[in-house]
């Protein structure tokens, strides 16, 4: 067990620098200058040198490359290039708890429409239930989680006027105001993974209630329902951690775009607005920060995975 | 290895053609989903192709009353600046259709070609694109394209560049994992033996052979690959203001959606009736190939 973690954690380590590398070497590969579009109006080519010097991108890339990686290992990120140079963590750091609310509650919509929908279809496959069903995680999957949260700005917010339409409240305001500007964009979000999770329950669901501990525990005399939900749905469960992954990694590419509709400044808006501005310090530190959820919820899914069903652990 | 199962039957099997014909067809009349997606899907690339005939105005003019919600002139209503939406939603789709398509081509045929190559040779050259192949496959596709147009910067050809480059670990894993099981086949033995050159191996006996579940991944990519760039379109990383997309135009309708509701509506039921036909087609296709979703991971060797 060990070795297993171990591996995995030295292989994590691996992939975030090798996603590192390929981001800083890949932003300065790339024609364009960003002081240029910064000192676009004032039009003094010795600007340009010295604020070249100030930030030391006339260095040799590989000496830039080294300082960027020791600055990144001991937690310095650089600062936006623009303004008051704000330090890039300090920019991250207020984003980073917004995209987790976003997600966190887009993961609990998403489990509370998947996993009554799961159950039903599987417990009455074939009947018009389960087509609707299924129908309906079609259409999800099929919607623009951005259009979605539009709609719903449309519906529930300029019509109905229940909902504010866009911005955040964190969750010091009291738990009434965060949870009223965070369920438009955690439902546009959650939509299309509880398609996802409905489906992956359903089939599991299916599965177990061929295996024979079901019929023993009808056979028993046991309730049906109490046989779907102790017996079945527990099981059933198993292969849907393996999603919990997935799951993640789907609502933080939701996030990155439904944040920018509701004007959520998250991880996705300070990423978007620093591509847009070529801001490189902030594009490069919003993809390493981005990326190592990744790798860590991929690292946390299999560790736990293991413990959960001890036969996966051999390989 | 002395007689080998055939994992996927109809992948492998030689099927009479006729036989197979009328399986796909009775499958498609069977299948009332997949009917109404193939009509769908045959209107929207109608409507695209002929997209001058068929809309009722030049999607750029700017001659009609602003904001005008549906009518009888406008069925879709007009937008903020006196265009017609009906219009600018079928100029819309020849982008959409456009980057779905080209995108996924140029994603299988450089994903296929390296997992060709990492399944038919191994070795370095296998641990070298695999390993590359596992970097991707750590991201969903849509962050890999926003990190490439981070990278390449906005604009439609970079787009396309990133979707396609964002898509390609998906061919490639399919691709490499049926070259691992087809090529220690019978068949391809025999033809090494009768001295066919690795290339043509490749091409004339690995690959027709391994067509099915590049089909069906190819599908669903289309549709994945269309929603990712009304995406990178919405966020601004995508086409020049001014062109009509889906993505843009609903990223414009967001200034003025309290009054006007139909520019936040119709552009993505375009979006969704699109892709929900797509992947209801190409549910169709995994039945007729019968490829099962489990068979497409790619896990060999």
């Amino acid at each position: 067990m060990t070795t297993y973690l171990l591996k995995r954690i030295v292989a994590a380590i691996v992939v975030m620098w090798a996603v590192a590398t390929l981001v800083f070497f890949m932003l300065r590969a790339v024609p364009g200058d960003p002081l240029q579009a910064m000192l676009f109006d004032i039009g003094d080519p010795h600007a340009a040198d010295v604020l070249r010097h100030k930030y030391g991108l006339d260095k040799p890339v590989y000496v830039q490359y080294g300082l960027w990686m020791w600055n990144v290992v001991h937690g310095d990120l650089g600062a936006s290039i623009y303004g008051s140079r704000v330090p890039v963590t300090q920019i991250i750091s207020e984003a980073l708890p917004r995209t987790m609310s976003l997600a966190l509650l887009a993961f609990v919509i998403a489990m509370a429409i998947a996993v009554p929908a799961g159950i039903i279809s599987a417990v009455r496959k074939n009947s018009p239930l389960d087509h609707g069903f299924t129908f309906l995680a079609f259409l999800g999957l099929s919607m623009p989680d951005f259009w979605l949260g539009i709609v719903l700005i449309i519906v529930f917010a300029v019509h109905l006027r229940w909902l504010p339409a866009i911005g955040y409240a964190p969750l010091s305001d009291g738990f009434i105001p965060w949870f009223r500007h965070l369920i438009l964009p955690a439902t546009a979000i959650g939509t299309a993974f509880s398609a996802i999770l409905a489906r992956m329950i359903r089939s599991s669901m299916l599965e177990v209630m061929k295996m024979d501990f079901i019929t023993v525990a009808r056979s028993k005399g046991l309730v049906e329902d109490r046989v779907v939900l102790k017996h079945a749905f527990r099981n059933a469960l198993i292969p849907v951690v393996t999603v919990v992954g997935i799951a993640f990694a789907l609502l933080m590419a939701g996030a990155v775009v439904v944040e920018n509709v509701f004007a959520i400044k998250g991880l996705g808006r300070v990423l978007i607005q620093g591509i847009l501005n070529r801001d490189y310090p902030v594009v490069q530190g919003a993809i390493l920060v981005v990326s190592a959820i990744f790798v860590a919820t991929n690292l946390v899914v299999d560790v736990l995975y293991t413990f959960i069903d001890p036969r996966i652990r051999l390989r | 290895m002395a007689d080998p199962v055939p994992l996927r039957p109809t992948a492998v099997q030689a099927v009479p053609t006729r036989r197979k014909r009328a399986r796909w067809l009775k499958l498609l009349l069977a299948d009332r989903r997949a009917l109404i997606s193939l009509v769908a899907l045959v209107v929207l690339v109608g409507a695209a192709a002929l997209a001058p005939y068929v809309s009722p105005a030049d999607p750029t003019s700017m001659e009609f009353g602003m904001m005008s919600p549906p009518s009888w002139a406008h069925p879709f209503g007009t937008d903020d600046l006196g265009r017609d939406l009906l219009s600018r939603v079928i100029y819309g789709a020849r982008i959409s259709l456009f980057v779905g398509i080209v995108t996924v081509a140029s994603s299988m045929l450089l994903g296929v070609i390296m997992g060709v190559l990492a399944g038919y040779y191994g070795g370095w050259l296998d641990t070298i694109i695999m390993r590359y192949i596992d970097l991707q496959w750590a991201f969903p596709n849509f962050i890999i394209a926003v990190y490439l147009v981070a990278v390449f910067g906005t604009g439609l050809s970079n787009v396309i560049i990133a979707v396609a480059l964002a898509f390609l670990d998906d061919f490639a894993r399919i691709a490499r994992g049926m070259v691992l099981t087809i090529r220690e086949r019978d068949y391809v033995e025999a033809a090494r033996a009768l001295g066919a050159s690795d290339v043509r191996l490749m091409l004339r006996h690995i690959l027709p052979n391994s067509m099915a579940p590049l089909i069906v991944q190819a599908t669903v990519s289309v549709s994945y690959a269309i929603l990712a760039e009304a995406g990178l379109s919405f966020l601004g990383l995508g086409v020049k203001a001014s062109t009509p997309t889906w993505g843009l135009i609903l990223s414009d309708a967001r200034s003025f959606i309290s009054r006007a509701w139909w520019l936040g509506i119709f552009p993505g039921v375009a979006i969704m009736v699109t892709v929900l036909s797509i992947n209801f087609f190409g549910d169709y296709l995994r039945d007729v190939f019968d490829v099962r979703e489990t068979s497409v991971e790619g896990e060999g060797a």
